[in-house]
Parts: structure tokens; C-alpha cells; sequence
């Protein structure tokens, strides 16, 4: 009745797949607002519209060619850190949590208004901007391609090629700055603020710097996420997105280089199997579980997440590979 | 929670006061433009022609078709001897006829096809106004032909005064601000007392909300008993929460980040969870659906919408006089005030706080109904609280974070800001003016109107 074989396959392309790529991004970037400064950035999906909007509109609606786009994405996500961190980065983490969630919405509240459909599509959102991408694909865009039962379009699998080079070069990234004395400005930052200001450290500056950073990798994973998928819709923006960033990189464990891009593998693989499998249990006359109906199973995916991200932070907010002692938890 | 700090090293404070104010340059330039978008579109979507004119030809011989209606002003008088015309595709009149005593009219309409309706202005009693004096309408047979005309002022139209748009705007808005500070002060409450940011504050609004329409429209229990339970159930549900999951972290000497992540996920379970019992449409309460706006001379409102601000008043008063003159109140006021000088002069901390869960879930549910009723339009949907969540939060920050009547006084605050920028800017851009004065106080004024500086560390 339930088909193993295709549990697996559809797990392990979920495993490599656009969504893993693009919330490993969201979560590299989170790496280093929560894992390593210890700011808590509720928005980040904001920042990955504001990097698909802002190349999308910028290739549309001012004729940019495609890597100068990308660069507008890129710099939208700056202005953005710098817009959400004045006001808030002097004051209490969770007045940047709330501020952060709040511009996320306006955001997508902006993006999807009727108002705004000759600029960024209203609520159709936005299409036919990264044609130039594919066109760049070394594979057959419309074959699919086999690896041991596991099928992707050639046009994905350019995709996903980029996403996890863009992947590779951010981790390094990351792992050079971490290791560099500004990364233990950062860490030490996250540990005791007071201290670090007591060695004459510009904590506001230090700060503002890795909400920009982690800012800018969400942004080029909304780059990313948006070349993949071919279109932008303002609603795949909500709130529930950042969340899942935050599920991946607690999954893998914060302030740990490899942590958010395992933690957001291991969080699609399951997430695609535990998926698949309810949709194929509650499916058909007579289903293997009838007390759920087929059409709930994607709300379920919501409640799963949601209980999985408070049952880890109360008895393993370290994940798989962090250390406890180094995962931010109280207030400051 | 540390000491206030007046000046951070950073930015020297020139540089500092220039970045705000740039800062708030650019906020009002993104509403400005998102005002001016918002006008520009309608005013070019009034430029189609006014009506698709279908010319099908007609069958040769047929009877007439009826066609019917009441006439009902919206203070609910009947409307008698005026005058209705039926217009067909090139503007000549087939029919017409005149309302009887109770409002009634009917015509016959020769053919089947598109008809304009249309009221005779100079037939109306004097001061009766029409919103929407024509109506189109394809007649087919076999079909009710029912045409309704719409009577009243426009909103913020040309009818009606600017004095009365603004007092119209600004009663709405109160309404709104009420219903905001209800589910509010519970939220403030709870920071103040626990240090607990809690995201899944909405899901104990939408809860509250699903209930008493479950109840209301499953079990054919009246709206007010039905809310009556819903709020005693969200007494319990605040309380369930505290006792099953806070009351366990704070024994365990959880952070309060790690806290808080944990009611985004519980926000998140929540809110699904409702999803799957509810479903994802707007459903409607099955009392106070269609009441039309009775007329107070000065102001038109309809009954519902004077309910939520006589309910909200009545329960944030109760809410004051509680915290004012009651022990537990007082207790509340000591433990929000300093937690371990309040212990050791032997309050119960532990019980404060869940009678403060109580109490929180229990306004979150009263919230829900009166959202739902008044700002939703009778109905309720699984998003409603999280929606609200977001302008909680403005009001409550604006307010203060942590204190009762700074979070009252924000709400208030921000529920006029919305009604009154949805004047201005788009519809369904109207929860972003709430947001941006978020952004806006903490730039100018972080620890809010009445907020202690010391709060915000």
C-alpha cells in the first residue's frame, strides 16, 4: 500500500532539493544573527523577498539585465538590515524579533496589494525575469535526468548545482570570518555584551555588521529560490517561512559552521518522508489512516514544525552538533 | 533585565540623531508613495466603460419577465412611492413603477437580457440619500429577478460632510483600539509579569473566536451565551498553557529566548491545528449578521459595532478597577513590578502569574468574538489572531511594554491610525500604518508613551 521505494527517492531529492538549498541559506544567515550574535531575526523571510522582489522588479520594470539584479537583490537586503537595525539593535532581542516579523508582513502586505500590481504583480506576482539564467543551463532543460531512481529536470538541476555552489561559497565565507577576530568579537558579543564594550568594542557597529551579513544571505537565497522556481508569489513569503529557517538551524545545531545547511537537509528529508507518507496513507476508498483527511496533510506539516521547534528548544536547543553552552537561550 | 544605559557608544549622538531622522524620512516617503500608488490605480480603473452591452437578439414573442424589490433605507424604514425606472441596452425606458407602503415595487420587463435599473432621485422623501441608485441586471426567465438599491451615505463620499467622515473614521478607530487593548492588556500582563514575549498570543484570540462560533453555529447556541463560554474556555486554555508548559520552564530556569522560540512554535502548531478543524475560509457567526447602521444624530453605527465599544469599555474598566483595588490586582501591579521584592514579601508569584494567565486568555477570547464581530464583519477565520498579533504588539509597544494602561492607551492609538489610514491608502494595505508607528516609536521613543526606560535594557 505505501510505496517505500518512492518515500525514499522523493526524500533524498527533498534532501538535495531547491527547498533544502534555499532554507539552508535562510539558515546560514540566521547562523549568524541568532547562533553567533545572538540577534533574533524573526524576518528573514523578509529579507529573502526583499532579494527576489528586488531582482525581479529590477530585470521587469527597469530593463536591468539579470546579473545586475541580482546585485539589486543583494543591495535590498542590505538597506534592509540597515532600515530594521537602527532603531532596534540598542534596544532588548526581542524588540528585533517583533520589529523584524512585523517588516516581513508589511512586506509581503506591500508585495501582494492590488495597489501594487503594475510594479511587483499583486498577488500573481512576478514571472519571465530569469529566462537568462536557464539559458545559461549545460543540461538539457526539459529531459529528465536519473541518479539511481532519484529524477530532476535538467532545467532543476542546473539550479540546484548553483544553489549549493552559492551554498559552498557562504559557508566558507562563514567559516573564514567566525575564525577571524572579528568572529569572536561576534561570540563574545553574544556572550556578554557588557564585556565587550568594557574592551572598547563598538558593540552597536559589530552588531549591525551581522545583521547586514546574515541579512545578505537571505537575500541571495531568495536570489536563489527565485532563479529556481522561475516566478515570485508574494504569499510564499509569510511568516511560517522564518520559522522553518529557525526549526533547520536548531535541527543542526547554531553556532556551528555545517549547522544550518545539515539541519536543513535532515529538516526537508523528513519533512518530505513524513509528507509523503500521510498523503499516501490517507489517500484511496479505504485509507491506511482515516481519522485524517487527505487535503489536511500540507496543515500538518505546520503543526509537526511547530511542535518539533518547541519540544527542541526546551530539551536540546543545541541540535545535533551544537554546544549547549554556546546557544544564546535568555534575554538580555 | 539591566540597568537603563542613556547613551550607547556607537554613533556619536549627531550622527545617531541624523540616521533617526533619515531614517523617519524614508518611512514616511515609502507610506506617501504607497498612498499616491493607491490612488493613482483606482482613479484609472474608473475610466472602462461604464457597461458591457450584450445584444442578443431577442426571441420573437415572449411574456414579460417580473422583476421585483424592496426598498429599505438604511435605518430600516420602508420607503414608499418612489419612483423605478427599467432602461434597456440603449437607454430607453421599457418600465416603471412606484413602491408600494411597505417599500415594495415590481415591473415587467419585456425580453429577456441587460436592464438598468434605476431610482428617480426626485422621487425619494427628503433625506434619504442612495449609495447606489442603478443597478444592472441580466433578466433571464426561469430565474427571481430580485434588484436591491442601496441607500445611505457613502463613506468618506461626496454626500457627507468632512467633519462626519472624520467622526465616522474616529469611532471606528476607537472600536477598533478597544478591541486591540482588550486582547492587549492580556499580552502586557504577561510580559510584565514573566518577561514572556508571547507570539502565540493570537492563537489564544482565534481560539477563543473558533469556539463561540462553534458553538454558535454547530450547537445553535446564542452568540452572547456562546461567547460567555468561549471566554470561560479561554480562562481555562490560559490557565492549561501556563500550568502545562510555562510554569514547567520557568521551574527549570528556561531563557526567556528559549521561551520565546518555544511559543513561536506552539504559535505555529496552534495555528494549523485550527486550520485543520476550521478550514481556511471565513466562516460567519449566525447572530448580528445583517444589521443596518441606526442613526444617533450625530453618528450612524450599527448595533454590534456599539456593543464592542460599550462590552470593551466596560471590561477594560473592570480590568482597571481589578488591578487598582483588588489584592490579586495589586499583586499582579508588585509582581510586574519587581518579582523577587514581591516574593519575599510573600506573594504567591507562581499563582499571580497563572491567575494572570487566566485572565489573559480569557480577554483573548473576548477579543476574538468582538474582532470577529465588528472588524471581520461577523466572521472568523484561522489568521485572524495572528493578524492581530502584529498591531497588538505596535499597541503594546507603543504603550510601554509591560504596563496595563500604556498598552491600553497604544491600542487606542494604533486602532485610529489603521481606520485612518485606510483612508488614505489602499484597503488591503490598511494594517501597515499600525506597523510602521512600531517602527517609528522605538526609533523615537523605545520605551513607549508610558513606559519605564529602565524596561528596555
Amino acid at each position: 500500500m505505501i510505496d517505500f521505494a518512492s518515500l525514499l527517492a522523493n526524500g533524498i531529492a527533498a534532501l538535495v532539493g531547491p527547498s533544502a538549498i534555499f532554507f539552508a541559506l535562510l539558515a546560514i544567515g540566521l547562523n549568524v544573527h541568532f547562533g553567533y550574535c545572538g540577534l533574533l531575526n524573526f524576518g528573514q523571510i523578509g529579507f529573502a523577498l526583499v532579494g527576489g522582489y528586488g531582482m525581479g522588479i529590477a530585470v521587469l520594470n527597469f530593463g536591468l539585465p539579470l546579473w545586475a539584479g541580482v546585485l539589486v537583490g543583494i543591495v535590498a537586503g542590505v538597506v534592509l538590515a540597515l532600515l530594521l537595525g537602527i532603531p532596534t539593535l540598542r534596544l532588548r532581542a526581542d524588540y528585533l524579533a517583533i520589529v523584524t516579523i512585523a517588516a516581513a508582513e508589511i512586506l509581503r502586505l506591500i508585495t501582494r496589494s492590488t495597489s501594487m500590481t503594475d510594479f511587483s504583480g499583486g498577488t500573481q506576482g512576478l514571472t519571465g525575469y530569469g529566462g537568462s539564467f536557464r539559458q545559461l543551463s549545460p543540461f538539457d532543460n526539459g529531459r529528465f535526468y536519473d541518479f539511481y531512481g532519484v529524477r530532476f529536470l535538467g532545467q532543476d538541476l542546473w539550479a540546484i548545482c548553483v544553489g549549493w555552489a552559492v551554498v559552498g561559497l557562504s559557508l566558507i565565507l562563514v567559516f573564514l570570518l567566525v575564525r577571524s577576530p572579528w568572529g569572536r568579537v561576534l561570540k563574545a558579543i553574544r556572550e556578554d555584551e557588557d564585556a565587550v564594550r568594557a574592551l572598547g568594542k563598538n558593540v552597536f557597529s559589530y552588531k549591525m555588521q551581522a545583521l547586514v551579513l546574515g541579512g545578505v544571505f537571505g537575500a541571495v537565497g531568495g536570489i536563489v529560490f527565485a532563479l529556481t522556481t522561475q516566478s515570485l508569489t508574494p504569499d510564499f513569503y509569510s511568516p511560517p517561512q522564518t520559522f522553518f529557517a529557525y526549526a533547520a538551524l536548531i535541527i543542526g545545531g547554531a553556532g556551528r559552521v555545517f549547522g544550518p545547511v545539515i539541519g536543513s537537509m535532515i529538516f526537508w528529508f523528513v519533512l518530505s518522508i513524513t509528507d509523503n507518507f500521510l498523503r499516501q496513507a490517507t489517500a484511496g476508498s479505504n485509507p491506511l489512516i482515516s481519522f485524517i483527511d487527505n487535503q489536511d496533510v500540507g496543515a500538518i506539516r505546520f503543526v509537526l514544525v511547530g511542535v518539533a521547534l518547541a519540544v527542541l528548544m526546551a530539551f536540546r536547543p543545541q541540535g545535533i552538533f551544537g554546544k549547549r553552552s554556546e546557544v544564546l537561550l535568555d534575554a538580555r | 533585565m539591566r540597568p537603563a544605559r542613556p547613551e550607547e557608544s556607537g554613533f556619536t549622538r549627531p550622527v545617531a540623531c541624523l540616521l533617526r531622522a533619515l531614517l523617519g524620512a524614508v518611512i514616511v516617503a515609502l507610506i506617501a508613495i504607497a498612498a499616491l500608488l493607491g490612488l493613482a490605480v483606482p482613479a484609472l480603473a474608473t475610466q472602462q466603460p461604464p457597461h458591457g452591452t450584450s445584444s442578443q437578439p431577442a426571441p420573437p414573442e415572449q411574456p414579460g419577465l417580473p422583476v421585483s424589490g424592496t426598498l429599505r433605507n438604511v435605518d430600516g424604514t420602508l420607503l414608499a412611492g418612489v419612483r423605478v425606472q427599467a432602461l434597456d441596452a440603449s437607454g430607453r425606458q421599457v418600465a416603471a413603477t412606484t413602491s408600494n407602503t411597505s417599500g415594495r415595487w415590481e415591473l415587467t420587463v419585456p425580453t429577456e437580457g441587460e436592464y438598468t435599473f434605476r431610482i428617480d432621485r426626485q422621487s425619494l422623501p427628503p433625506g434619504v440619500t442612495v449609495l447606489q441608485g442603478e443597478v444592472v441586471r441580466d433578466v433571464a426567465p426561469g430565474t427571481l429577478s430580485l434588484v436591491v438599491f442601496r441607500f445611505g451615505a457613502q463613506r468618506a463620499g461626496l454626500q457627507t460632510s468632512a467633519s462626519a467622515t472624520v467622526l465616522r473614521v474616529l469611532v471606528d478607530g476607537i472600536r477598533f483600539g478597544l478591541v486591540i487593548g482588550i486582547t492587549g492588556v492580556g499580552l502586557s500582563l504577561i510580559f510584565g509579569t514573566t518577561g514572556l514575549t508571547n507570539f502565540a498570543h493570537g492563537e489564544l484570540v482565534t481560539i477563543g473566536a473558533v469556539l463561540a462560533w462553534t458553538l454558535n453555529v454547530a450547537f445553535g447556541l446564542q452568540l452572547i451565551w456562546a461567547t460567555l463560554l468561549a471566554i470561560v474556555a479561554g480562562a481555562a486554555l490560559g490557565a492549561a498553557t501556563d500550568l502545562a508548559i510555562w510554569r514547567p520552564m520557568r521551574r527549570r530556569r528556561a531563557g526567556l529566548i528559549a521561551q520565546l522560540v518555544i511559543s513561536i512554535g506552539l504559535a505555529l502548531a496552534l495555528r494549523y491545528l485550527v486550520l485543520i478543524y476550521f478550514g481556511g475560509r471565513s466562516e460567519s457567526f449566525a447572530d448580528y449578521t445583517n444589521q443596518v447602521e441606526r442613526n444617533y444624530g450625530f453618528i450612524s453605527i450599527t448595533d454590534k459595532d456599539l456593543a464592542t465599544i460599550v462590552i470593551s469599555l466596560a471590561v477594560l474598566l473592570g480590568v482597571a478597577l481589578l488591578l487598582q483595588r483588588t489584592r490579586i490586582g495589586k499583586a499582579m501591579r508588585a509582581v510586574a513590578d519587581n518579582r523577587d521584592l514581591a516574593a519575599s514579601s510573600g506573594i504567591n508569584v507562581e499563582r499571580v502569574v497563572l491567575f494572570v494567565w487566566m485572565l489573559a486568555g480569557a480577554l483573548a477570547a473576548l477579543g476574538g468574538v468582538l474582532f470577529g464581530l465588528s472588524e471581520l464583519g461577523g466572521t472568523v477565520q484561522y489568521e485572524m489572531g495572528f493578524s492581530l498579533l502584529l498591531l497588538m504588539f505596535a499597541g503594546v509597544i507603543l504603550g510601554g511594554l509591560g504596563t496595563a494602561y500604556g498598552a491600553l492607551l497604544g491600542c487606542l492609538v494604533v486602532g485610529v491610525l489603521v481606520q485612518v489610514s485606510a483612508q488614505v491608502i489602499p484597503v488591503d494595505l490598511k494594517y501597515l500604518g499600525g506597523l510602521a508607528v512600531l517602527i517609528v516609536i522605538l526609533v523615537i521613543r523605545p520605551q513607549g508613551l508610558l513606559g519605564s526606560r529602565a524596561r528596555i535594557g
